[in-house]
């Protein structure tokens, strides 16, 4: 396909010689996935592409196309009506863009101006201009009529003509339409637009030609700051959600889900402060948690081996039951093997740069880039936000009572988040309501405490904790890691060059052993349980490392990051908890889960308000 | 309300469901207090007094009429007092004054505002916020008189250096600057804006106030704004001045440009636009900058739209049609911009009909602002359609326009009466309208009835209005002269206001233009030649040139030039000699040469000429004069008294020949401007037939 996006993160080679006509086209194709990328954050690309041309197959032929299926000109005889033409650009409109909007400018009116800018559904009849027929609608530049499906149009702006720049912005948020001439906003042209509609321009005379803008070059029209007017709208929108009448349930149900938050991820001493603080009951024994707190805490400084063999003693037939769990821990034991941070190899003498090392000294910011490329678009319900909820204790732990921490605003911050997203599941039904005739409704599984709160509209009170907390008094219990017996050493700040399992013979080899085990091990598995490609994906990318001299530059080399011991850390702690028959995720994260899968669902369902409701906006 | 109260604790006064005489012995109770011997007693006796007026204005008239306020000031200034009771009282007096505009006028009777002024250059800055709190109450209240502000010199400038010390502060004085700068036209107000605008800049106003744009308190920013836009108002001093002024890096114009983005508060926005018209008129910013044609006036047409509140709508529409009222371009603009020549129909709607039934508080609210909404929506169609022949015809076909105008006219509220007018005006200027819908609608039988009563400032738009529809084109011509206009208008030159005069002059030029011999002798009648001649020695020149202008009318065509010599001849030239004798501009002399050049081409009137030496003396020296214009009107006039085939005219070629007239037509056929060669050429022929 012509118009496939290519890769944001690809960089474009410098030439110090001549520009050549390749170097300057991608330049503004960069410019271009830029420019979408900050008009359209919510759209998903990989499902609803962008128009960014004119399309060469969906045009009537007296339609010439050029420059890069940007600028069109009439071929026709151009004597009749009947020699009308137009052409669609490549893809419909996704309804996540929100707003829309692309210009034209009249490069020539060529002889007589019939020239009209608009929209159309596929299949509408191409040898007519746009809003003759059925799912169409144009703007006229001979009369400065509005044409809304019908052969004859309305009075709607002036004329235009040769060196004019004529805007169409689509609202799929109210699923109207207006026009701009030289940047003016010329006023709604058209209500009750149907979902999936193309831009279309459409040309009757010889000698007229126009160029299309999808974001080339900066708009003549200010559209982000139509965009903010409308962010703003929805956003207050939410934040006027009505959540109910009857006093403190909604408090306390924020509450039961930090606090179930903070269990599930085994922050011992913030759960147990926090829990009082509340006056709430904790569901889990103070010793499981700290249990599932240590094995995590190996996993993410590194050291695998020693999270496996505690995980075999604490829970001792857990992995027996998961073989493809303790297979998991084991490629990733493989993987820390490599980078120098597992405790077989550690013990052998090498050590690890920092730099691997960093995780557990150093929380990350939330939107650390690295991050952001782990949660791909592919994610099902929620494990994106488990990674993502990974770094929210750092700074949990810092905002509880005082005595402990100093600061206290973020654990108020998740509550927001908590009542956004409760807000947000009940939010599209609606904004759909509201929005447009179509009714249907969203089938999203809600937890049936999460329902039964969301129901029972209680005003939110996030700013409860201000009040009387901070009398209450240490337990004793820190997350800090001294307390844990688990002892992470200082590491060097010099930076010394990263070195195979740590720079250590003796490691290399219990590496490679230890690499042919795990081989054995993957046979006897899918022996015994048939082929998993999921495993053998793993195993492959583990092993590829040792296929290059520096694997931490290497294409396979984004696994040595510490980033990656989250997912495995999680589904560890997952799985215990399943044991002990607790939810395998938080209702924090399964709500935020949902909120997110209920935007992308609005997106497909043509909602529009889905674009300025993002997640991640309450996120930080 | 604008109650910002620091008061910590709040008691209801348990006498405030009580009987009215219990309400005046309870309040006698506090004022009592105030007097006790013990400080410490009176402190809390204010304290308690402070607890009990909050939100109950009754309490507060009692208080007042019980004698209050003087103890209170009395306290409050002694220094003897503790600087916790002065300041309690400072807050007590500001409760008072949010009450009722009468509570306002007793404490300004009773000087408050020099007590709280000095009560400032105390050192504490909780006494001063307090002083500061209640005097910006006093101050945005419409009963105050604003120029208090400004006896005390030394205030200006100490308010100025007050703005650092807080936020509230500089919320507090940049809100009393901002309504104590208000702008009005009205001469019999009394007070100049001009200058306590000058007044405030000269005190550092714009270098200490612009940094507060960027306060993170939105309170101030929006005071600090909405001081620059009555400071900026028609202020050309203070805009080309704020052009310059950097605030952290960035220039005014574009703080002003990002509080009026779309997800900012509306007042913001709206205010924001407000400056930037002001600065925009005052010279200070191009009309086709990018920050007035792509950011204020689509801001305010934004303003006009349905969705924004009553109030707004019409700020909106003012501030627009300011902005474009001298610029055809913006005027296009707007006129295309989001349907704003339909969206103003919606003006007319209030009260409508649906809220009449169902909801008596929003019909209250919608009658308040029908008024103002109608007069803002004349003002703005008055000034879209001042110059575009286009927009005007789009503005008379909007739905019941031409209607909506005429009942304006008649409507009681003189504001509406004058924006209708001034709508009419601007669409009177058009040709195609005066033949067409102004017919139709017969709208000079409202603006007839307008002018028989009004005043002034309506009397200018409507007689201005009705000189284009006197015009010969103007099918209402006929109506209106049967309506007996004539003595209206003459009446009218006699008026003290020159505006008048020359609407009424005009018109009556207009009339006169191409009129039947019956309609010239009836404006000379009703005029009269005393009246014609003092209008010829008007210090205005307008006038002036607009009286000449009725003699060349009334002097057209020969009969009428022979019949109206006939009788009025030896005055007209003698105001023409005293014309081209006196201090004219060349305009008003040219004139006054087509007049007597008008004169010579009579059958009879001629001889009032040629038996003049004097006068051909000096149509002898405008002929040899250095501009054009009037060597040509001037050769013009010759060549009529010459001309062949008239009677006697063999006498006059002879005796202009004598005079030496032929050797200046001579030398005038080697003129370099090619119409006076041709003139002189053709006069010369008459010699040679």
């Amino acid at each position: 396909m012509a118009s496939q996006p290519s890769d944001p993160n690809k960089t474009t080679p410098k030439s110090q010689q001549l520009f050549s006509c390749d170097l300057a086209l991608s330049e503004q194709e960069k410019e271009l996935n830029q420019r979408l990328r900050s008009l359209y954050p919510a759209v998903n690309e990989q499902e609803t592409p962008l128009p960014r041309s004119w399309s060469p197959k969906d045009k009537f032929s007296y339609i010439g196309l050029s420059q890069n299926n940007l600028r069109v000109h009439y071929k026709g005889h151009g004597k009749t009506p009947k020699d009308a033409a137009s052409v669609r650009a490549t893809h419909p409109i996704p309804a996540a863009c929100g707003v829309y909007y692309f210009e034209v400018k009249i490069i020539s009116k060529g002889r007589d101006g019939y020239m009209g800018i608009g929209l159309s559904a596929q299949g509408v009849n191409m040898n007519r201009l746009p809003g003759w027929d059925k799912h169409s609608y144009g703007y006229h530049g001979d009369d400065g009529h509005s044409f809304c499906s019908s052969g004859t149009g309305q009075p709607y702006g002036p004329t235009f003509t040769t060196g004019d720049v004529i805007g169409c912005c689509v609202n799929l948020i109210n699923n109207t339409c207006f026009y701009t001439k030289n940047g003016h906003s010329l006023g709604i042209a058209f209500t009750d637009l149907p979902p999936n509609l193309y831009p279309t321009v459409g040309l009757q005379t010889p000698g007229e030609v126009v160029d299309a803008n999808f974001g080339q070059h900066p708009f003549v029209f200010d559209i982000e700051d139509y965009m903010r007017e409308w962010r703003t709208k929805i956003q207050a929108q939410i934040d006027r959600f009505p959540i109910g009448e009857r006093e403190g349930e909604w408090q306390a149900m924020i509450q039961k889900m930090v606090a179930s938050y903070l269990v599930h991820h085994s922050y011992c001493a913030t759960a147990e402060a926090f829990a009082k603080s509340t006056d709430q009951a904790v569901h889990e024994e103070l010793a499981s948690i700290k249990n599932r707190q240590k094995i995590q805490k190996l996993v993410l400084s590194g050291r695998m081996g020693e999270a496996i063999e505690t995980t075999q003693q604490l829970y001792p037939s857990l992995l027996e039951r998961n073989p493809d769990l303790l297979f998991m821990l084991k490629v990733r034991q493989f993987i820390e093997m490599v980078n120098g941070t597992d405790s077989e190899v550690r013990c052998l003498g090498g050590r690890s740069p920092k730099s691997q090392d960093s995780y557990p000294g150093s929380p990350r910011l939330f939107n650390s880039p690295v991050h952001k490329a782990s949660s791909s678009q592919t994610y099902q319900t929620s494990t994106y936000y488990i990674h993502k909820f990974f770094f929210l204790p750092a700074w949990v732990k810092k905002t509880l009572p005082e005595g402990y921490y100093k600061k206290r605003d973020k654990t108020t911050q998740v509550s927001i988040t908590v009542s956004f997203v409760l807000k947000l599941i009940g939010t599209p039904v609606l904004t759909q309501l509201s929005t447009g005739p179509k009714k249907y409704r969203f089938l999203v599984p809600i937890p049936s405490h999460c329902t039964a709160q969301n129901n029972t509209e209680v005003e939110m009170e996030v700013d409860h904790f201000s009040n009387g907390v901070s009398e209450s008094s240490s337990n004793g219990f820190l997350n800090g890691s001294s307390t844990h017996g688990i002892d992470l050493e200082e590491l060097d700040s010099a930076q010394s060059k990263r070195q195979l399992c740590g720079g250590s013979q003796a490691a290399i080899e219990r590496m490679i052993q230890f690499g042919r085990e795990l081989q054995s091990m993957s046979e006897n598995l899918r022996r015994e349980r048939g082929k998993n490609s999921a495993n053998k994906k793993m195993l492959k990318d583990a092993f590829s490392l040792l296929a290059y001299s520096d694997p931490w530059s290497s294409p396979v080399g984004y696994q040595l990051d510490s980033i990656q011991r989250e997912p495995v850390c999680s589904t560890l702690n997952s799985a215990i908890l399943e044991t002990h028959n607790l939810p395998k995720q938080p209702p924090l994260a399964l709500a935020v889960g949902q909120a997110a899968q209920c935007l992308s669902l609005m997106a497909r369902t043509g909602s529009g308000s889905c674009a300025f409701a993002s997640v991640d906006d309450y996120l930080h | 309300m604008f109650g910002v109260t620091i008061i910590p604790t709040f008691l209801w006064p348990e006498i405030a469901t009580s009987a009215c005489a219990e309400v005046t012995a309870t309040s006698r109770h506090y004022v009592d207090r105030l007097f006790d011997p013990d400080p410490q007693n009176v402190l809390q006796g204010v304290i308690d007094m402070k607890n009990a007026v909050i939100g109950n204005n009754r309490q507060k008239a009692n208080l007042i009429v019980l004698g209050a306020v003087p103890r209170l000031l009395y306290l409050l200034q002694q220094s003897s007092s503790s600087l916790e009771l002065r300041t309690e009282c400072a807050v007590v007096l500001g409760s008072l004054a949010m009450g009722t505009e009468n509570n306002i006028k007793s404490l300004v009777d009773c000087h408050i505002i020099p007590a709280l002024l000095q009560g400032l250059l105390c050192s504490d800055l909780i006494f001063i916020e307090a002083c500061l709190r209640c005097l910006r109450t006093v101050f945005i209240s419409p009963v105050t008189p604003v120029q208090l502000l400004y006896t005390d010199p030394t205030v200006i400038p100490h308010l100025m250096s007050l703005l650092s010390r807080s936020q509230h502060t500089q919320e507090y004085i940049t809100q009393i600057f901002a309504h104590c700068c208000k702008v009005t036209h009205s001469s019999f107000l009394g007070f100049l804006t001009p200058e306590h605008q000058t007044v405030l800049f000269n005190h550092g106003a714009i270098q200490n106030i612009a940094p507060l744009l960027i306060s993170p308190s939105f309170k101030v920013r929006m005071q600090a704004l909405k001081c620059f836009s009555v400071l900026a108002y028609e202020n050309a001093q203070v805009s080309m001045t704020l052009v310059n002024v950097l605030v952290d890096g960035e220039q005014l114009s574009q703080v002003f440009v990002r509080m009026m983005q779309r997800d900012k508060p509306i007042e913001m926005q709206l205010t924001a636009a407000k400056c930037l018209t002001y600065m925009c008129r005052a010279g200070a910013i191009r009309t086709d900058d990018n920050c007035i044609v792509l950011k204020t006036l689509p801001c305010l047409v934004r303003m006009c739209s349905k969705e924004r509140l009553l109030e707004e709508r019409v700020e909106g529409a003012e501030t627009l049609a300011y902005l474009m009222e001298p610029d055809i371009e913006l005027q296009r603009i707007a006129s295309v911009t989001d349907h704003l020549v339909s969206m103003l129909a919606d003006y007319f709607k209030y009260p409508s009909s649906v809220s009449a039934i169902t909801d008596i508080k929003r019909l209250d609210h919608d009658l308040k602002h029908a008024h103002e909404l109608r007069q803002a929506a004349f003002k703005l169609y008055a000034s879209l359609g001042s110059n575009d022949e286009d927009i005007r015809k789009k503005i008379t076909e909007t739905e019941n326009m031409m209607d909506r105008i005429v009942s304006g006219l008649s409507e009681s509220s003189i504001k509406v009466r004058l924006a209708a007018v001034r709508c009419l005006h601007s669409l009177s200027r058009s040709v195609q309208q005066l033949r067409t819908s102004f017919h139709d609608h017969a709208v000079w039988k409202p603006l007839m009835k307008l002018l028989q009563n009004a005043p002034d400032e309506v009397l200018v738009m409507a007689s201005s209005t009705l000189c284009n529809l006197l015009l010969e084109f103007s099918p209402s011509k006929e109506p209106i002269l049967e309506s007996g206009v004539i003595e209206l208008l003459c009446s009218l030159t006699q008026s003290d206001s020159p505006a008048l005069r020359v609407n009424g002059i005009w018109a009556l030029m207009n009339m006169a233009f191409q009129a039947d011999q019956k309609v010239k002798v009836e404006i000379v009648r009703a005029l009269g030649t005393e009246q014609l001649f003092r209008l010829l020695s008007d210090p205005d020149t307008n006038v002036l040139m607009k009286t000449l202008g009725l003699l060349r009318n009334l002097l057209s065509t020969r009969p009428h030039i022979d019949q109206v010599m006939s009788s009025h001849g030896k005055q007209i030239m003698q105001a023409v000699t005293l014309i081209l004798e006196g201090e004219h501009s060349i305009e008003v002399k040219e004139q006054t040469l087509c007049i007597l050049a008008n004169i010579a081409d009579g059958n009879t009137a001629k001889e009032l000429i040629m038996t003049n030496d004097d006068m051909l003396q000096k149509i002898k020296y405008y002929m040899g004069h250095s501009n054009v214009k009037l060597q040509l009107a001037a050769t013009f006039c010759i060549s009529n008294l010459i001309w062949n085939e008239e009677d006697g005219s063999q006498e006059r070629q002879d005796k202009l020949r004598d005079m030496g007239f032929v050797d200046i037509l001579h030398k005038l056929t080697q003129a370099s401007d090619p119409n006076l060669c041709d003139r002189a050429k053709t006069a010369m022929q008459q010699y040679l037939a």
